[in-house]
């Protein structure tokens, strides 16, 4: 606030009589006794995975502030700069309050003009073009695009309604830009999705390893406990791998910054190192760990037709694999000598030793983090399976200060996308839509007939994109994300299929971001305390929330959205009669019936929502469907955990969580789980097996065998320079919500290209001055940093992609990981060259 | 007083408004394009002169500094940058040719302000006012190098109107406006041509600088002078007009040679019988023609 | 004719003292406008409010009132519209440029088009260094309000400075309150601070706990009979006095060796 000088001096001038008559000045009271009327409860916090928690402050419908819960246990009362605003991200002056259609002359035209109309018609000319397609082509043609900002029961309500209503595994999260390469790396190795430890970790290793992971920025509270221990600890290493210098190397004691993709190389080389050395922990190796050799030259998830995958020999099997044995092993990484790691990476020798040393000294617990530098690899399922085997073969793995542990971006990337199963190739608590067991026992807790989900994973993130421009699918809904801005490849892959007049996009979303004016209908969205709600952190931790305050205008919540969506259709104009035959009785109803009020769902009747001290909530997905929507959705969900095939996904009751700050999964016998697969830690150890990671059918960990390949694109004369982009920590993702906080905005109003001083001055550019930014898909303009926050080395450019004035996914590659299908963002050729 | 206006009306009826306001017209034109070229920059990106009236650039190259701004600083204390003196040096140079005072009648934007004071006081027959010396502009520009000495600062420009005028235009006027009200009310309801003719240091300064230029206002048609007082009237410093039109009997040049003519050639435009004209300092006398006397003849009847 | 003479002579007494007076009627309005405008000039010269910082390779304040010409020149050539001219209602002298760093901060260009266009050296032509400029001071005035201190992990101030881990660094402190965090405390160090006032722009809070102020008031300074030891000696790269004999303490031979050798 701007205070001038007059209102100064009057101010003053106030205060000064006040004081003088001795009386009390009413606006001072008039606070206090404010204060005293915010109802406080918890809720987490609406941004990273971290999974601070708050209180939050309401009076009079509104949100009026906000505070770290001082006994939260992941940050005690702290928040970082974004979670400091939390209170104002849901009053940005262009909140949506109606749904809107593009028309003309009151009908809707792919070319219209946004036009206010009713939720009832918005529904109306989606079900009549989802009803089209869905007959035209059957349930592949439509598709939804989801989030791990999702509540857990929207997220679960979406992949019901998507897998079993619509019969279609066109469902995925944005998590698969995210996460997707960390869940097929556990899977693959450990057969069970998430980390096996928690952020207690933090005050138990002797060092912590950071992969890909600018966690200074991006887990700004996290980073706080690293840093403390460090700080309190003197023994205790840091060592930060990155292809460009960011904060944390301010910390590091070891700071490396790496050649892009020779990550790969520098894994296997710790591996070798540990071999060599005769530092393998024979007797954890032996007794819990198979070794593979996974299939290598697998491309680059990139269209079939492209050079790069025909040449690609396994790009249909890039997950295959075969059993090899610990000699073979050996002499797989034998080639990774500190040699070839550093011709590879570039990286001092001294320094990948040290590196090495760190991981294979028996004496010291190591913790290994990783966020998108890891996971958004064109081999990120490898490189999270080549940080395994090094955990594995030392042993330094599910105890206190010991372990792998993949840090997420999103703060229910963990509690929705994974857990409740919203990619296109999963069902709840670690099944999946390709194993016929897991099915069945989906469709029996569903109460649905035998073969209504489909055995074929949908389409991923980026090939629902792709199948929107081929117009094999014509029917999008993205919810509580918004990849016109974050997903990869804008220019040629994601508007063309969007703008395309066979196709149908919907956005719901608060704001009208990049996506929501590239779509067709707008749906106005509920946001974080606007609803009831639930999301999992990283480390296992599901943290419930009520409704604080109502939604401005007509938003409704997605899970709102979603299940009012399914009454839009009957069982007949979705599923196939033979299909309708197994169950008589469904005969006649709508989706809703069949899904939502299956007896289950619709199990909790009415009730008042309160918290301990007796304040009363409301809960608008309650009065509108006159059930307690959210309880049925968990409790039905809760069954996949506690009687599902796979076990060490079980949850507590609905009512615990609203009672408790977070539980960590698995609950059971009333207790959290903190270690996993460790005997005492975790309950499904039995007594004397010491360690048994029986998301495996045998309880044994892999190893692979996963060789260093070169990235899909790679900087040659013309687009001269590598391209990486991520974040900054004012801002969130594509900044719909920071970017609409006055101070995070005024702190970092741009995206701002980072580059080496000399790379720049050689393309005869200054700090601040415009920049084009080239790559073979498009061009955007961005001022030249060359001091900061961030220090590319010489070669690369660092972006972030918040500013949606500057669309860094113009330039991005959609090369994704073959496995894990998760985009590459930080790797493809750019030219810089002045604007 | 009669015969005054009857002139008037005869230069009316033969001259045209026109003809009666060109040097005026001139004046005007040459005012608002030098503001026009300081305004160009901001306001339509073309950079003409960059800076303000105390110091700019044309062009981006050939600089340009105010002579009073520069021996403030010097007097303060301060040795200007060679941009700033060369700057000084162009300028000098070029109003010791065009004369000083030029530059308040061709130049200063509060030129506009106090004419249209004086314009005013003429058509209300305002006549009384406090009476200031015209020498007090020297005792001002004095005052102004002995306090910039005294106070280290280029002190006149925290109050100068002629610089706050043109730096308002440019970069904000905020309560600069009060003191060109000042001003205007000054030389309206206190003191005729208070402010040019008898106050400003700036003016002081380019008096002094005028001393010997050589471009004058001649009033070579004096022997035609009907002593109708038109002149008189409008010169904002009338008493350098006396030697020159009635000092023929005293053998003294028609070159107005006062360093405190400021050129406007108001004169030239509202005398009936033409006896002024713009002229060289230096010029041998026109001789009183023949055909002049015949003309005059001609009027008078 | 002595009555003729005796008037012309009053006439002229009469002439010379109305000259005289007049004179002194001059000399009086004028003194006392000098009186005024050189307190006013005066004040004007002192009174600078902190906040008003001047732009870079600015003279010190009183050289800097004596050299600057008022036009603008710079103001004109800074890219990012930082600078502009006082007017005269505002308390920093008339027509010389400033900027406030909460409003627009100084971007140090590296090319330092204003000091380039000054034509009187007030932004003195010997800063070649950016870098070099100092504009101010940025003090961390409000150790209460800075989210930092309180444990949040704010820290714009020090992502936003352009010399981050020089001019701003981070001290990180345990956090006593949460038992595991670290309060990552802002440190601005002068030796490196421009002044640019990025960080007081960058501050999140609805007022400004990091502020640019002049470097006078900002500074202590040292009394001139003392010197850091630690420091003297760094600079030396040896004790400044020739090595000291150290007598070995007796100890008892139970103790275990690393003590008995001296080490911690």
């Amino acid at each position: 606030m701007k205070l001038t000088r007059r209102t100064f001096i009057k101010n003053n001038a106030i205060a000064a009589t006040a004081m003088a008559a001795g009386v009390t000045l009413p606006e001072f009271a008039a606070a206090a006794e404010a204060d005293a009327t915010i109802r406080w409860d918890k809720a987490p916090c609406r941004f990273c995975g971290t999974g601070c928690s708050v209180l939050v402050g309401t009076k009079d419908g509104r949100v009026v502030a906000t505070q770290g819960d001082p006994d939260a246990p992941v940050n005690k009362g702290l928040n970082c700069i974004k979670g400091y605003f939390l209170s104002k991200i849901m009053y940005g002056k262009d909140r949506l309050t109606r749904p809107m259609l593009r028309m003309t002359n009151g009908r809707f035209d792919k070319n219209g003009q946004f036009t206010p109309i009713s939720w009832d018609q918005a529904f109306d000319i989606m079900a009549e073009k989802w009803k089209a397609s869905l007959k035209k082509k059957g349930p592949t043609a439509v598709g939804m695009f989801g989030s791990g900002q999702w509540t857990v029961w929207e997220g679960y309500a979406a992949a019901k309604l998507v897998k079993a209503g619509f019969r279609s595994n066109n469902i995925d999260p944005n998590a698969r830009h995210c996460m997707a390469s960390a869940v097929a790396g556990f899977i693959r190795t450990f057969g069970s999705d998430e980390p096996m430890g928690c952020y207690d970790d933090l005050e138990h290793a002797d060092a912590f390893v950071l992969w890909g992971s600018n966690m200074s920025e991006m887990h700004p509270i996290l980073w706080s406990r690293l840093t403390d221990r460090r700080l309190t600890t003197p023994h205790v290493r840091v060592a930060v791998l990155s292809t460009f210098e960011n904060r944390g190397f301010e910390l590091a004691d070891l700071g490396i910054v790496m050649k892009p993709q020779s990550d790969l190389a520098i894994l296997n080389y710790i591996a070798n190192y540990i071999i060599q050395h005769n530092l393998v922990n024979r007797d954890f190796v032996g007794k819990h760990v198979n070794f593979k050799l996974g299939n290598p030259d697998i491309g680059y998830g990139l269209r079939p037709d492209d050079p790069r995958e025909k040449r690609a020999a396994n790009a249909d099997k890039a997950g295959g694999s075969k059993p090899m044995t610990f000699e073979e092993y050996k002499a797989f990484v034998a080639e990774y000598t500190v040699d070839k790691a550093h011709a590879l990476s570039g990286v001092p020798k001294a320094q990948l030793e040290a590196l090495a040393k760190i991981y294979a000294d028996p004496k010291t617990k190591v913790v290994s983090y990783w966020t998108m530098g890891f996971n958004q690899h064109t081999r990120g399922t490898w490189a999270n399976n080549l940080v395994y085997n090094i955990h594995l073969l030392t042993g330094k793995i599910s105890e206190p200060g010991n372990g792998p542990f993949s840090l997420t971006g999103q703060p229910s990337a963990c509690g929705t996308a994974r857990e409740v199963g919203t990619f296109a190739h999963r069902l709840p608590a670690d099944l999946v839509v390709m194993n016929a067991d897991h099915r069945a026992f989906a469709e029996k807790i569903w109460k649905l007939p035998d073969g209504t989900l489909p055995d074929k994973p949908g389409f991923h993130a980026v090939l629902m994109q792709r199948m929107l421009r081929d117009r094999v699918m014509n029917c999008y809904w993205q919810l509580c994300n918004n990849n016109m801005q974050a997903g990869p490849n804008i220019n040629t892959e994601i508007y063309p299929g969007w703008r395309d007049p066979e196709n149908f996009i919907v956005v719901s979303d608060p704001y009208p971001t990049v996506s929501a004016m590239a779509a067709d209908l707008i749906l106005p969205t509920s946001m974080w305390v606007e609803k009831e709600g639930a999301y999992g952190n990283a480390e296992r931790r599901t943290q419930f929330w009520r409704q604080q305050v109502k939604a401005p205008g007509e938003s409704r919540s997605d899970l709102w959205q979603v299940v009012e969506f399914a009454k839009r259709f009957k069982v007949e104009e979705v599923w196939p009669a033979d299909l309708i035959a197994k169950v008589p009785q469904y005969r006649g109803k709508t989706l809703y019936d069949v899904l939502f009020a299956n007896g289950q769902v619709n199990r909790f009747p009415k009730q008042q929502v309160k918290d301990l001290a007796g304040n009363v909530y409301g809960n608008d997905e309650m009065e509108h469907f006159g059930y307690y929507l959210q309880k049925g959705i968990y409790e039905e969900y809760r069954l996949f955990g506690l009687k599902g095939p796979k076990k060490g996904h079980e949850l507590g009751e609905f009512d615990q969580y609203h009672a408790a700050r977070g539980l960590r999964w698995p609950v059971i016998g009333g207790k959290e789980t903190l270690w996993r697969y460790r005997e005492g830690y975790d309950p499904h150890v039995e007594k004397g097996a010491g360690i048994l990671f029986y998301g495996q059918k045998d309880g044994r960990a892999n190893i692979f065998a996963l060789p260093y390949e070169p990235p899909a694109e790679v900087p040659d004369g013309e687009y001269d320079l590598w391209l990486c982009t991520g974040r900054v920590l004012e801002h969130w993702h594509t900044g719909t919500m920071t970017q609409r906080v006055p101070e995070l905005y005024r702190a970092v109003p741009n995206a701002v290209v980072f580059m080496h001083p000399d790379d720049a001055e050689a393309r005869g550019l200054r700090r601040g001055m415009a920049a084009k930014l080239i790559t073979r898909r498009g061009e955007i303009v961005a001022s030249v940093e060359t001091r900061g926050r961030n220090r590319p080395p010489r070669g690369l450019v660092f972006i972030p992609f918040f500013d949606a004035r500057r669309l860094a996914n113009k330039l991005t590659l959609d090369a994704t990981c073959p496995i894990s299908k998760e985009t590459d963002f930080k790797k493809c050729a750019v030219k810089v060259t002045r604007a | 007083m009669s015969r005054a206006i009857s002139s008037a009306e005869q230069v009316a009826a033969r001259r045209g408004w026109l003809g009666r306001h060109g040097w005026l017209l001139w004046r005007r034109i040459t005012q608002l394009a030098v503001l026009a070229c300081f305004l160009a920059g901001p306001w339509a990106g073309v950079w003409l002169l960059r800076g303000d009236m105390a110091a700019s650039r044309l062009l981006d190259a050939v600089p340009l500094t105010d002579p009073l701004v520069i021996l403030q600083s010097l007097a303060a204390g301060h040795l200007p940058g060679t941009t700033a003196l060369v700057g000084v040096v162009i300028v000098s140079g070029f109003y010791l040719l065009v004369g000083g005072r030029s530059y308040c009648a061709w130049v200063c934007p509060v030129n506009m302000v106090t004419d249209l004071a004086a314009w005013i006081r003429r058509r209300l027959g305002i006549e009384d006012g406090a009476r200031l010396a015209r020498a007090c502009r020297y005792w001002l520009l004095a005052l102004v190098l002995g306090l910039a000495a005294a106070t280290h600062t280029v002190i006149w420009e925290l109050v100068n109107p002629v610089t706050m005028v043109s730096r308002g235009l440019l970069f904000g006027m905020g309560a600069g406006w009060w003191l060109v009200v000042a001003v205007f009310c000054l030389d309206l309801l206190v003191a005729g041509r208070g402010w040019c003719g008898h106050l400003c240091p700036v003016g002081g300064c380019f008096s002094v600088l005028g001393l010997a230029s050589p471009l004058r206002v001649r009033a070579a048609g004096r022997h035609r002078c009907t002593n109708c007082q038109a002149c008189f009237t409008v010169c904002p410093e009338p008493q350098v007009i006396g030697p020159a039109l009635r000092g023929a009997s005293a053998g003294r040049s028609p070159v107005i040679t006062s360093p405190n003519c400021t050129n406007c050639g108001r004169c030239i435009d509202v005398c009936p019988e033409r006896v002024f004209a713009f002229g060289s300092r230096f010029a041998a006398p026109q001789p009183e023609t023949e055909s002049n006397s015949i003309r005059m003849e001609e009027l008078r009847r | 004719m002595a009555m003729v003479e005796r008037q012309e002579k009053r006439e002229q007494g009469r002439d010379r003292r109305r000259f005289l007076l007049d004179a002194a009627r001059t000399a009086c309005g004028v003194a006392l406008f000098g009186v005024g405008l050189g307190l006013y000039g005066h004040r004007a010269a002192e009174a600078n409010p902190p906040h008003a910082l001047r732009p870079p390779g600015a003279l010190p304040e009183r050289r800097f009132l004596a050299a600057c010409l008022r036009c603008g020149q710079c103001v004109r050539a800074c890219p990012y519209h930082t600078l502009r001219l006082a007017r005269p209602e505002e308390p920093v002298a008339t027509g010389t440029p400033y900027f406030v760093a909460r409003e627009i901060p100084c971007e140090l260009c590296e090319n330092r088009p204003c000091i380039r266009s000054c034509p009187s050296g007030a932004l003195a032509p010997t800063l070649t260094d950016i870098y070099q400029a100092r504009m101010g001071l940025a003090v961390l005035i409000d150790h209460e309000t800075c989210l930092n201190f309180l444990g949040l992990r704010c820290d714009v101030c020090y992502r936003s400075c352009p010399l981050l881990d020089r001019a701003i660094t981070l001290d990180a402190e345990h956090n006593r309150r949460s038992g595991k965090h670290t309060l990552f405390l802002p440190v601005v160090h002068s030796k490196y601070c421009t002044g640019c006032g990025k960080c007081e722009k960058a501050c999140v809070l609805d007022r400004a706990a990091i502020k640019v102020v002049p470097r006078g008031l900002a500074k202590g300074e040292l009394g001139h009979h003392y010197r850091l030891g630690w420091e003297e000696k760094a600079k030396a790269g040896h004790s400044l006095i020739p090595e000291q004999l150290d007598l070995p303490d007796r100890l008892p031979d139970l103790l275990p060796s690393s003590l008995a050798e001296g080490k911690p």
